[in-house]
C-alpha cells in the first residue's frame, strides 16, 4: 500500500467508504478495534469522519498501559523509591498515575528511572550498574513479552545478577473472551490486532466466530488496511455470517512467530492476571517459570507497596470495555487532560481518552 | 501549580511549557514586549530596529550525525533573531561546564561554533565561562545571546497571519530530532538520518529583499511543526488547514516514527522554517527559497482560514480532516 501514489490511495478509500456506507444502511453496528495503534491510527487518518455515523467504532482493552492496573504502579513506584534500584521503562508508563504519585515525579524527585527503547537496553543498564538492582518494568502484550522473555534468558547466560523483572505481560485472546462472558459489551465485530496476531497466529482468536457467533478481521495499521478491514466485516455482517479473516496477511502468517512463541512459553507460564477495567482474568497473564525465578523483581526483592486507590470518578474501566467514549466521561476534556491525566486512557500516546482529545473528535469543523 | 516538581516533561516546548511560563514566568516578567511571543523581541532604540534572543543548549549526547552542541548553540541563537527578519549580528556565548570534561572536546565545540558562526556572517563577541563540580551539569552547558538589525520595510510577527495566505514550509521534518535520538540509544537509522542544524539567515535575507511583504517566519524547533502552528493560530486568531500529502517527510524519518510510534509532525528541526505569505507572492518566496541550498525541498503544505479559530487541522492521505494539537510533554517511544 505504500507504493500507492497519492490518487490512488483516496481512490481506493473513496471506494471503501461507499461500500461500508451501502453495506451498514438501516443498521446500527459498533465494531471494536482491539489494539491501542489501531485507535491512534483511526483517528490520525481522520476514518471516523469517513464511516457513516450509524458505524461506531469503539476501543477495546488493547492499549497495554491503559489496562495495566494501579496496583502495579504503585509497585513500580515503590521499588522506585528504594535507593540501590534503578527503574528502567518504556517512556508510556512515566505519565500513569498510581495512587498518589507517578514514575515521573518521582524521578523529578530524585529517583533513578531510565527510559529504555528495548528491555535489551535496560540489561546493559544493568550491566552497567553492577551497584544497582536494575528492574525492568515488563508492560505490554503478546508483541513486546518475547523481547522481555529473550532479555532473561540473556541475563541467565551472561550470569547477570542484579537484572529483574516486574512482569505485567498479557494475552489479548483471554481478555476478548472475558469482555464477551460479561455479556456487556454489544460488539458486532472485531478488528484485532495485527502486531499481537504476528505472534500468536490466527487460531486463539477461533472461538470468536464458533463460539459468539462474531466475525473478525486481523487488521493493520495503515489507514487504508483499516478501511479495508471494516468492509470486511461489514460484508460478513451483511451476509449474516461470522468467520475469522485476515487482511493483514503480508504480515501475519496464520501460524504467528514459532519461534517467539516457543521463548515465551519457555520464560513465562500462563497464569491470571489483574486488568484496569476488567478485573481478574483466568490464564491472561504471564509470570516467569520456576527456572528462571532469580530474575523475578517481586519474589527477589522485598517491597512494602502502599493501599491501592482508585481516582474517584475514572472511568477508564468502562472506556476500556467499550461501555463508555471518552466524550461521556464528565472528567473528559475538563479535569482530566493529557498534561493532567486521571486515568491511565488519557496518559498513554495509545489511550482512547488521549486520541479523542489530542485529535479533537468533534473538535474540528469541516 | 505551587506545590508541584519541575518533570522533563516541563521543557519539551509543548503545552507544559507553555504552562510554566504563562504561570511561573509571565506573571514576574510581563512586558509589551516579550508579550508579542514571537521567537525573539523586537526592540525600537533610538530609531534601529533590533532582534534581540537567548537559548540555552543542554543537548545530549554533545556530538551527533550533522552537528554538535556548538553548531547547534549557534545556529539556534542565529535562526531565532533571523526569525524575526532581522539580519543576525552579533552572539555573545555562555559556558557551564563540569569538572573533569575534557578539554579537547571543548576545543571540537568552539572550533565548530566559529565554522558555524562564519557560515551565518555573525561574531561572537562576549562571553562567560563558569567551571561547576563535576555531577552538577551533564558534561557542558552552552547559553547563546544574539542581536541582529530588523531589515527596513520588514514586519514579521506570529500575529500577522490572515486567512487565505499560503503556508510553505522549507524542507523535511524531524531530522535533528532522529538524529540526536538514535545517537543517543544506540538506534540504527540509516545514514540519511542526519541533524539539519543550520543557519537561515542567508535565506530569510534573500526572501525578504525580494518579497518584504512575507507575514510570518518561525522555525518549528521543539514541539516541531503541529507545536509551532499551533502557537501561530493562536497568536493571530485564525485557524490553519494543513495537506497531509503536501507535508515533506523522508522515508527514512518515516520508517523511524513507525517503529518508535512517534508523529514526525512534533519533532524538533533546526534548519528549517515556515514562512507564511500572500497568494500573490508564494510562487515568488517559493522560487527563491528553492534556489537556496537550506530551501531546496521548499513546498507549499496549507493554508490559513479563518475557522476554527486557534487551532490547526490536517487532511489526510485518505481524505479525512483531524486536529492537529499542541504537543503533550515529551513523545515516548510506545509499547506496542
Amino acid at each position: 500500500m505504500l507504493s500507492m501514489t497519492n490518487e490512488e490511495v483516496k481512490k481506493a478509500a473513496a471506494f471503501f467508504t461507499r461500500e461500508i456506507e451501502k453495506l451498514a444502511s438501516g443498521r446500527s453496528l459498533r465494531l471494536m478495534e482491539v489494539c491501542g495503534t489501531h485507535t491512534v491510527s483511526i483517528f490520525k487518518s481522520g476514518i471516523r469522519q469517513l464511516l457513516p455515523e450509524n458505524v461506531e467504532l469503539v476501543s477495546g482493552p488493547g492499549c497495554p498501559v491503559c489496562v495495566t492496573p494501579n496496583e502495579y504502579l504503585d509497585t513500580a513506584i515503590a521499588y522506585s523509591r528504594k535507593s540501590d534500584v534503578m527503574i528502567t521503562t518504556f517512556g508510556d508508563m512515566l505519565k500513569v498515575p498510581g495512587s498518589s504519585s507517578t514514575l515521573a515525579k518521582e524521578k523529578a524527585q530524585g529517583s533513578d528511572i531510565r527510559i529504555v527503547y528495548s528491555s535489551l537496553e535496560a540489561l546493559e543498564f544493568a550491566a552497567k550498574n553492577p551497584d544497582k538492582k536494575v528492574i525492568f518494568l515488563a508492560v505490554g502484550f503478546e508483541t513486546t513479552a518475547p523481547t522481555a522473555a529473550a532479555a532473561i534468558l540473556m541475563a541467565d547466560e551472561t550470569h547477570l545478577t542484579n537484572f529483574y523483572v516486574l512482569s505485567a505481560h498479557k494475552l489479548v485472546p483471554p481478555a476478548l473472551r472475558a469482555l464477551l462472558a460479561s455479556g456487556k459489551s454489544h460488539v458486532d465485530g472485531f478488528l484485532l490486532p495485527g502486531h499481537v496476531s504476528a505472534i500468536i497466529g490466527l487460531q486463539p482468536y477461533d472461538f470468536l466466530s464458533k463460539e459468539y457467533h462474531i466475525p473478525g478481521v486481523v487488521a493493520g495499521f495503515e489507514p487504508l488496511d483499516i478501511l479495508q478491514a471494516v468492509y470486511m466485516l461489514l460484508l460478513q455482517i451483511h451476509d449474516q455470517t461470522a468467520r475469522l479473516e485476515n487482511q493483514y496477511s503480508r504480515i501475519v502468517p496464520k501460524e504467528g512467530n514459532p519461534s517467539a512463541c516457543r521463548i515465551l512459553s519457555q520464560v513465562y507460564q500462563q497464569s491470571d492476571a489483574v486488568w484496569r477495567g476488567l478485573g481478574k482474568i483466568p490464564n491472561s497473564g504471564m509470570s516467569i517459570r520456576e527456572k528462571y525465578q532469580a530474575f523475578d523483581a517481586l519474589l527477589n526483592i522485598p517491597i512494602i507497596v502502599e493501599e491501592t486507590k482508585e481516582a474517584s470518578q475514572c472511568q477508564c474501566g468502562k472506556v476500556l470495555r467499550g461501555l463508555l467514549q471518552p466524550s461521556n466521561c464528565l472528567l473528559f476534556g475538563k479535569a482530566c487532560r493529557p498534561e493532567h491525566p486521571i486515568g491511565s486512557c488519557m496518559v498513554s500516546v495509545e489511550g482512547t481518552c488521549a486520541a479523542w482529545y489530542k485529535y479533537g473528535a468533534g473538535r474540528w469543523q469541516v | 501549580m505551587s506545590n508541584e516538581c519541575v518533570q522533563l516533561a516541563h521543557g519539551s516546548g509543548g503545552k507544559l511549557s507553555h504552562d510554566l511560563i504563562k504561570d511561573v514566568m509571565w506573571p514576574a516578567f510581563a512586558n509589551e514586549i516579550l508579550g508579542e511571543m514571537n521567537d525573539g523581541a523586537q526592540l525600537h532604540i533610538s530609531g534601529c530596529r533590533l532582534a534581540f534572543s537567548t537559548d540555552s543548549y543542554v543537548v545530549k549526547p554533545l556530538f551527533f550525525p550533522g552537528g554538535d552542541i556548538g553548531k547547534l548553540a549557534v545556529c539556534g541563537t542565529v535562526n531565532d533573531v533571523a526569525m524575526n527578519g532581522a539580519l543576525p549580528l552579533y552572539l555573545s556565548a555562555g559556558f557551564v561546564l563540569e569538572e573533569g570534561f575534557p578539554i579537547a572536546d571543548l576545543q571540537r565545540i568552539v572550533a565548530s561554533m566559529q565554522q558555524a558562526a562564519k557560515e551565518a556572517g555573525v561574531h561572537i563577541v562576549t562571553g562567560d565561562t563558569k567551571v561547576v563540580e563535576k555531577g552538577a551539569v551533564d558534561g557542558i552547558y552552552i547559553n547563546t545571546a544574539g542581536i541582529g538589525k530588523i531589515m527596513d520595510g520588514i514586519h514579521i510577527s506570529g500575529k500577522n497571519a490572515l486567512p487565505g495566505q499560503n503556508i510553505i514550509l522549507s524542507g523535511y521534518l524531524g531530522e535533528h530530532s532522529l538524529a540526536v535520538m538514535g545517537e543517543r540509544h544506540g538506534l540504527q537509522f540509516p545514514q540519511s538520518v542526519r541533524s539539519d542544524c543550520a543557519p537561515l539567515n542567508g535565506l530569510v535575507e534573500a526572501m525578504l529583499t525580494a518579497v518584504p511583504k512575507v507575514a510570518v517566519l518561525r522555525d518549528p524547533t521543539r514541539g516541531g511543526l503541529a507545536t509551532t502552528l499551533n502557537e501561530i493560530a493562536l497568536q493571530s486568531g485564525v485557524g490553519i488547514m494543513l495537506e497531509e500529502t503536501h507535508i515533506p517527510i523522508s522515508s527514512a524519518v518515516q520508517a523511524a516514527c513507525d517503529i518508535l510510534g512517534f508523529d514526525p509532525l512534533y519533532l524538533a528541526n533546526e534548519g528549517k522554517m515556515v514562512v507564511f505569505v500572500e497568494p500573490e507572492s508564494t510562487n515568488q518566496v517559493l522560487d527563491i527559497m528553492q534556489q537556496h541550498v537550506y530551501g531546496s525541498e521548499a513546498r507549499v503544505i496549507g493554508t490559513v482560514v479563518k475557522e476554527p479559530r486557534g487551532q490547526v487541522g490536517l487532511r489526510t492521505r485518505i481524505g479525512g480532516v483531524r486536529l492537529l494539537d499542541m504537543l503533550v510533554g515529551d513523545q515516548l517511544p510506545r509499547i506496542c
